[in-house]
């Protein structure tokens, strides 16, 4: 297979604006631009618009806008993780030869009808993600003897490394004690607890590996590509303590990176729900099962921004179809020592873990200098 | 009449492959194993609760049927894991359905 590299991005702040998807789409893409002047726009074969907003023919909106004409051009669609499938997607359009160059940009809005899985029945009146997350925190607590208290401590450290993030919706540290006095959305489920809808956008280019080292010194190679459906509806998932689908995502993405979990270094977790956080982690083997919280307190403790530097999805609120393509170029500031004050010490190895609908899909990438 | 229809007029049916048998969920008019026609089952079937939460007085349930597909249906009663319950109400309001259990 053909290596394919990073070799730019640009993204705009996360917001609560009232701004139309164009325009997000529009800024995160000239931000690119603007930031790598040395890239040839003319030479992107592809422009895939990672979004659920309902508006149509965006990709060829976008080209226009930008001023090319590419060969190939498209929307993606898969809930919150359509940011990494449209990744996925520009990896295999280059190591297909289809494509040399291919630009993503992820753009949603506050409102965006993403965030309510309408065809799922099953949930009967309890569409919103609120339900299932509250079902998983429930399942998650009494399986593994965890309070709220523990739970809390994911959006604790989520919101106070966001503070180091000047794109990030979050503007203030909260305390467990804020967490849990925050307004109660159900028994199980604090409204801190949950990553917040926003308007963001976010962009990278991809290239091949001669395009790559033709546009950037510092390309950052995709090596390991994992993906997992279990299912659409949030009742078909067996477990409700533990992410099948990012289990096996994770499997597949090391395995073509020719790496283990102990290898990676730092990695943007799909914390949607504060409990999202420890499944995931225990679910990529980042710790064993049940002690995923372990592992998040001591972070926080020590301060170690390792997972979730930007200050995941609650800190940074989640643009739905931005938030994939935002959590990948954090890893690449990241490995490429860009990240400011938030920089992990000589990061080698990072990961992505982006998933959708009570985690009946998985996205997993895995990021090398 | 089809699952939607019958639950409509409130009732709570269950999708089953006319051939090999195997009950669909979420229901559907054919068969994801032999994919020949579905047909209705009627009754009092029961479920299992496999987890819950609450919002405001209101109980929300992962509820299982027939050790196959689940559900999510409201209780107005404190529920257990594991207690066997019956759909109660059911229906479709401004186009989403409601299951409520007792
Ligand atoms: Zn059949």
């Amino acid at each position: 297979m053909n290596k394919v590299g990073i070799v730019g991005y640009g993204n705009t702040a996360f917001t609560k604006e009232d701004q139309k998807i164009e325009s997000i789409l529009h800024n995160c893409t000239n931000q690119l631009f603007k930031t790598n002047s040395e890239i040839n726009k003319n030479l992107i074969d592809a422009v895939l618009v990672s979004t659920n907003n309902n508006s149509k023919y965006l990709s060829a909106i976008l080209s226009e806008m930008v001023g090319i004409q590419p060969k190939i051009a498209h929307s993606i669609e898969s809930l919150c993780n359509s940011g990494t499938n449209s990744i996925v997607s520009a990896f295999s359009y280059i190591s297909s030869g289809l494509a040399d160059i291919v630009l993503v940009s992820g753009a949603e809005r506050y409102d965006s009808p993403g965030q309510i899985l309408e065809w799922d029945n099953s949930r009967g009146e309890f569409k919103h993600p609120i339900f299932w997350a509250s079902i998983f925190s429930k399942s998650y607590k009494q399986k593994f003897n965890i309070s709220e208290e523990d739970l809390a401590i994911v959006s604790v450290k989520n919101h106070k490394q966001a503070q180091k993030n000047p794109n990030a919706l979050s503007k203030k540290t909260y305390s467990v004690e804020d967490v849990l006095n925050s307004k109660k959305l159900t028994e199980d489920l604090r409204l801190l607890d949950c990553s917040r809808p926003c308007s963001g956008g976010a962009s990278i280019l991809l290239a091949s590996e001669e395009m790559s080292k033709k546009i950037t010194d510092e390309p950052i190679w995709i090596s390991g590509i994992g993906q997992k459906t279990t299912s659409a509806g949030f009742t078909k998932n067996e477990s409700l303590f533990s992410m099948t689908s990012t289990k096996h995502a994770g499997e597949s993405a090391l395995k073509m990176a020719n790496k283990n979990i102990s290898q990676v270094d730092v990695a943007e977790i799909h914390d949607a729900f504060s409990v999202c956080e420890p499944m995931a982690l225990e679910a990529l083997g980042f710790s064993k099962t049940g002690e995923g919280m372990n592992l998040i307190k001591k972070l926080h403790e020590t301060n170690n921004f390792k997972i979730n530097p930007r200050g995941g999805l609650i800190g940074c609120g989640h643009p739905l179809g931005a938030t994939g393509v935002s959590q990948t170029i954090e890893i690449v500031k990241q490995l490429q020592q860009s990240a400011d004050n938030r920089q992990l010490k000589d990061p080698e190895v990072g990961l992505v873990h982006n998933m959708s609908a009570a985690a009946t899909s998985s996205t997993v990438l895995v990021l090398e200098k | 009449m089809n699952f939607e229809d019958e639950l409509t007029r409130g009732n709570f049916t269950i999708p089953e492959c006319t051939s090999c048998k195997k009950i669909i969920w979420p229901p559907s008019e054919f068969c994801d194993v032999c994919y020949n026609e579905t047909c209705l089952k009627s009754g009092q079937f029961s479920g299992k609760i496999i987890e819950y939460s609450k919002q405001n007085d209101e109980y929300f349930c992962v509820v299982e049927f027939l050790d196959t597909f689940r559900l999510i249906a409201k209780m107005k009663e404190k529920p257990e894991n594991g207690q066997i319950v019956k759909i109660l109400k059911c229906g479709i309001l401004n186009g989403t359905y409601f299951f409520q259990i007792i």
